[in-house]
This record gives structure tokens, sequence and C-alpha cells, in this order.
């Protein structure tokens, strides 16, 4: 009993990630009807960032004087401001590598394409540019350990799963609740007569990605905080898992990403608690694999109607 | 005017290129430059570069009364199993280079090793400890203890300083090393305890970043304590995630361990644990202490275990070169005649520990277990001979 309960801990914890991460791919997938290969990168990106704006206010360059602010201060401050420069990312990903492909009415294949090689070039930007060493996150707060007998829970795995939650809430009132959101699922409607309406499509989109991105710099923070071992490909795998999660959710629907980012965690622990390790991935996926035979569309999938 | 000088320089850089194969001794490195244990690469270069001064400096290496100037060519494998054939293909081929250094894990070594051992090029591995790299192979030679050694020794360490009659056992399953390493010791750790006393056997795979599920599985099997024969940089990861659930025994590592990078990842979750490795750098004296002297100094950190191996690697390749007698025109001819000094040389005084290379080409060498003390240092336990 009290290791069912660690592991649904655990699987909250993991599966918090996936659905973070699976939220970045939903959105623009929603709006464009384009799968953003691009997007576990960004996330890579989202936990360099954070460990480099870390750094910054905890006094590693020396413009700001090492101990001047506490651990808290950093982390408050260093939040919003991964968000924002991840964010950044992700607009200048859409402006100079989607929108010209989009304004020259290329097939989508085509921009499937683009997303695949700009992930690729983030990858081994960052190689290039920071080497192969790893790089370790500071510990911004103190850990706490509660125990109640055998079951250990950290207060940073608690932060975790309560930031997926009220991301959820947030996203979920964003696009069904606000004007903004009207015209996303607007877009992803009909993108020929949302125009007339005399809705700017092109700053929809870079909303979309603003989102998308932004949350992914969040999931990085919160990633190099639980797993403080950052390297340049970290992205790579994390973001197709997360890409599964939501297509087996149902993509380009926020319910279906959260859902399929948690049920994702919740396998893959189950899986490794019950089976031999070695079996961890085949049998997940295996049992995504199922789920898609019998929903093709994802959990929450309809075909081919407004989604997000 | 501009066809002239492209001329000139053209017959300059084909004289000088000309008229340096023929006085240099090339050597090739196999090493893991980027991927997942870059620090690994980098230490073994480290020393590489630090022996090669010393040798050209001193005007090159004698061979049959004759000076040559040392190349070393440096090639990444990332740390792959593919790639590190593919380094191996391209410096047999391309380079010609007379022997090869590397790879250092066995992952990348015994596929490598196979590759040298079908060219007939001599190899040695600094730092492979997977008995496959060596086996049957007469071209391929190493500078380090084997697994069927180092998990024994991990056995009776733990036995010994943590009274243990149960263990758990966490590796990585698609690395060579860790794997050997982990069936090793628990088939050793079975036949001293009885049946049944690895109370845990999970593994996982090479990119992973969450080891909650394993590690609550072990956790809850209440082990005595927990074999890890990671690499160093998912060590760090482990025992943080270990720590979390609430694990406070002791964790054994082995060798994988020894990067001059564990600390800096791992900080305090590591402090306190014990791994084995094939020396220890703090209370070094003699030739060992100078080497780290003279590394430290140059580098700013103290050298790893995989520095001090591929100093020593290095060594017995260049000392059969020496054995050689000649340098050959004929590369073919040049790399039979130092595998066969290589296979001659009887015993060495290395850095590591003097060896003596049994019909495997493996050394019968001494183990050492580390503690990891409140500073971060590695200090000396205990020193286990074969």
């Amino acid at each position: 009993m009290e290791i069912l309960i660690q592991n649904i801990i655990n699987a909250l914890q993991f599966g918090s990630f996936y659905a973070l991460i699976a939220v970045g791919y939903t959105l623009v997938y929603g709006v464009l009807l384009l799968i953003n290969f691009a997007h576990g990168d960004i996330f890579m990106v989202g936990a360099y960032i954070a460990f480099f704006v870390a750094t910054f206010f905890l006094g590693e360059y020396g413009l700001i004087s090492p101990g001047a602010m506490s651990g808290m201060a950093v982390l408050m401050l260093s939040i919003p401001l991964t968000m924002v420069l991840t964010s950044c990312v992700g607009v200048t990903l859409e402006r100079i590598a989607y929108r010209p492909l989009r304004n020259k009415g290329a097939h989508r294949l085509y921009v499937v394409i683009t997303a695949l090689m700009c992930g690729l070039i983030l990858e081994n930007g960052n190689l290039a540019l920071l080497g192969a060493s790893r790089k370790k996150f500071p510990e911004l707060i103190d850990k706490a350990v509660w125990t109640f007998g055998n079951i250990s829970v950290t207060n940073l795995k608690v932060a975790v799963i309560f930031t997926a939650i009220a991301v959820f809430l947030f996203l979920h009132f964003v696009v069904t609740r606000t004007k903004i959101g009207m015209a996303m699922r607007g877009i992803s409607y009909d993108k020929f007569a949302i125009p007339l309406m005399g809705i700017p499509v092109n700053t929809i989109i870079v909303f979309t990605f603003i989102l998308g991105s932004g949350f992914a710099g969040l999931a990085g923070f919160m990633f190099a905080m639980s797993y403080p071992i950052l390297e340049p490909y970290m992205g790579a795998l994390i973001g197709w898992k997360a890409f599964i999660a939501a297509v087996v959710g149902g993509i380009g629907d926020i319910r279906g990403a959260f859902l399929g980012g948690f049920l994702l965690g919740f396998i893959e622990i189950g899986v490794v608690a019950v089976f031999p390790s070695t079996l961890r991935d085949m049998m997940a996926f295996s049992v995504l694999l199922l789920i898609l035979w019998w929903k093709p569309t994802g959990l929450f999938g309809v075909a081919k109607t407004t989604k997000i | 005017m501009r066809k002239a000088l492209f001329l000139a320089l053209a017959s300059v850089f084909l004289m000088s290129s000309v008229a340096l194969a023929a006085q240099t001794i090339k050597i090739g490195f196999n090493l893991e430059l980027t991927g997942d244990i870059p620090k690994v690469g980098e230490s073994s270069k480290r020393a590489a570069e630090m022996l090669k001064e010393d040798i050209n400096s001193a005007g090159g290496l004698e061979v049959g009364g004759q000076k040559y100037m040392l190349e070393f060519v440096y090639e990444d494998n990332e740390s792959k199993a593919d790639s590190a054939v593919n380094v191996a293909l391209k410096l047999i081929e391309r380079d010609q280079v007379m022997a090869i250094i590397g790879p250092n894990s066995s992952k990348q070594a015994v596929p490598a090793g196979g590759t040298c051992d079908d060219n007939q090029t001599p190899m040695i591995s600094p730092w492979s400890t997977n008995p496959d790299a060596t086996l049957d192979r007469p071209w391929v030679f190493r500078a380090a203890f084997l697994d069927p050694f180092q998990g024994p020794v991990a056995v009776d360490f733990a036995t010994k300083t943590f009274s243990a009659k149960t263990a758990a056992v966490l590796f990585d399953i698609s690395n060579d090393y860790s794997k050997g390493l982990a069936e090793i010791f628990k088939m050793d750790f079975e036949k001293k305890h009885g049946a049944g006393t690895v109370l845990a056997f999970e593994s996982h795979g090479t990119k992973d970043q969450d080891f909650s599920a394993q590690l609550t599985k072990i956790i809850a099997a209440k082990p005595d304590f927990i074999f890890l024969p990671d690499n160093y940089n998912q060590v760090a990861l482990i025992l943080k995630q270990a720590h979390d659930l609430g694990w406070t025994g002791p964790v054994m590592g082995a060798d994988a361990w020894g990067s001059a990078e564990l600390m800096t990842l791992c900080g305090d979750d590591c402090k306190g644990q014990y791994f084995s490795t094939h020396y220890a750098a703090a209370g070094a004296t003699g030739a060992t202490k100078v080497f780290i002297d003279r590394y430290a100094a140059k580098y700013g950190e103290t050298p790893d275990d995989v520095a001090a191996l591929t100093w020593d690697a290095t060594n017995i390749m260049l000392e059969a070169v020496k054995n050689a007698g000649s340098v050959n025109s004929d590369i073919r001819k040049q790399r039979a005649a130092i595998r066969e000094a290589l296979a001659a040389i009887p015993s060495f005084e290395g850095i590591t520990g003097s060896m003596k290379f049994d019909e495997q080409g493996d050394p019968i060498k001494c183990a050492v277990v580390v503690k990891i003390n409140d500073a971060g240092e590695f200090v000396f336990t205990e020193q286990v001979c074969p």
C-alpha cells in the first residue's frame, strides 16, 4: 500500500513534466495544425536559460555580489525571467523559420521538417556554444523531505505537481474564457475566414508560441531543479515522449495533453513498479498504442473539428 | 601573381608534410570528447598532451638510435558504440596511425576493440574493465583491472564495512560496463551470502533522468546497501533521488564514479559513499605524486583515474614502439612489430601501480577503495590485490 502511494507520487511528479511539455505541442498544433518538433529542445533551452538566470542572480558573473539574495528571492525572480526569455526563443523560431514558409504557402509537411531541423540546430548549437560538459543546477531552496511511514515527499515534488495543475487551470481559462482564446479556437476552426473578421492571425500565432514556449521554460526550470544535471540532448527524448502523450490525449486539446502526460507518467512508473525495469518503454508504448488503436484521434480527440 | 603564391605555399605545405611524415610517430586516440561522459575524454586528452609535450620538448622518442617526434591524433567517438567503430576505422585507414589508445569506456572499447583486432592494429584501452574488450583479441590490450576482479572487491568490502548481508543493484542496461559489472556483482554476492540475497536487481536506460520507480522498489526491499556501477553523471541524479525518497543507507560504486567532475555534479549527496577505483590521488607518493602535482599545476584540477590510466597506457604503447626497434615505412609491418613488442612486455611500473600482463593482454594489478570525505576528496581506504 505504501509502495503504491509512493509510486503514485512519483508518477504525478514525472507526469507533470510530460504534461507541461505536451501543452506546448497541443497549443501550436491546435492553432496551426503544425507539430512543432523543436518543442522538446525549446524545453532544453528553457532549462539552460534557467541555469544562467539563476546563477546570474546568485552572483556567478560578478554583477551581483554572491549571497546578496536569498534562494527564495532568486527563485521568484528567475521563474518569470526564464519564462520570458524562453518564449523569446520560441517566437524567434516562429519568425525566422515557420512564418516565411507559411507566407509562401508551403505545405504543412515542410514546416514540420523545418521544425525538426530547428530542434537539431538548438541541440547542436548548444553543444558548440557551451561544450559537452554537463552543468549542475544550483540548489535554490532548502530541500525538505517529509516522511509518512515509508512514504517520502519533498517540497519540490509537491511544488511541481501543483505548478502543473495551476498551469492547466490557467490555460483552460485563457482558451475558453478570453477573447484571445476565442480567436485561437477560431483560427483552428477556419484560418481563412478568421482574418475576414478583423482578427490579426499572426498576432494570435505569436501569442500561442509565447504561451507554449513560456510554459516549456517553466517546465525546464522545474525539471532542472528536480534533476539538476543539464546536457544538450536532455530535451530530445522527453520531448518525443511528451509529443506521444499529447497525441494519445488527443492533440489539439489541452485537457488531452494534461491527461496524456499524466497517463504516460503513470504507465511508465507503473510498469517499472510491477515488471522488470527493462520492459518500461516497450510496455508503456504498447499500452499507448492500444489506446490509439481503440481511439485513433486520442482520448479527447474528435476527428477534424475545433480543437483547443 | 596569386597563382604563383598559391603554388609556392602549396609546395611548402607538401614538402613540410612529407618531411614530417618521415619523422613522426603517429598514435591515434579514440576518445569520448562529447556525449554522455565528456569529462572522461577530456581527462584522457589532457594526460596525453602532457606526455607528448614532455617527449617532444626533449627532442622526441628514440627508436633504434634515431629520434622521432610524436604526433597524436584525437578523434571524438561521442560516447557511442557505433561512432567508436567509425573513429577506429578512420584512424587506421585515413590517418594511418601506428597504434590506438582508447576508447575508455567498455561500451565503446568492446566494439572498437573488434575493429582494431580485425584490422591488425594494436590498441590499448586505458579505462575499460569489461573482459570482452580484450577477450580472444591478440591485438587489444588494456591498462585497467577487470570487472571479474572488481566485482568481488566490492562484495568483500561491503560485507566487511557495512556488515552487509543483503544488497540491491541499479545499473544501466545499455552500457556493457555497467551491465557486466552488475551481473558479476550479483553472482559473487549470492555465492557468498546465499541465493536471493540480492533483493532488487533493477536497470535503467542511458538517457533516463527519473529513477524514482526503481529506487522505490529498491528502498522497499530494505537492502543493507545499494551497489551502483554507473557513470558519474547518472550517479549524481540517482543519489539525489534516492535521498529524496528517504534512503539513508550506504551506497557503493565502481570505477566509473572516479571522474574529476563527480563532485561538481553530485555535491553533498555523494559525500560519505565508497567506490572501488584504480588509484587514489589523495596521499599518493613517488612518481604518482609527481604526475598529480604537474597535472594539477597545468590544468588546475586533480587528475582522475582516466587521466592517470591514459598516462600509463600511452607510456606502455611508447615503450612498445621503442622496443619494436625501428620505424618501418610499411605501416602494416610496423603495427605487427609493435604488437609483438607489446605482448613481450613482461611487466610495467606505472603510476597506477605495477602491472603484469597475462596472455589475454590484461594487466594483473591492485584495486583501491576510496571514501568520499566531507571535503569532497577521494580518500584512500583500502587496497586489494589479486
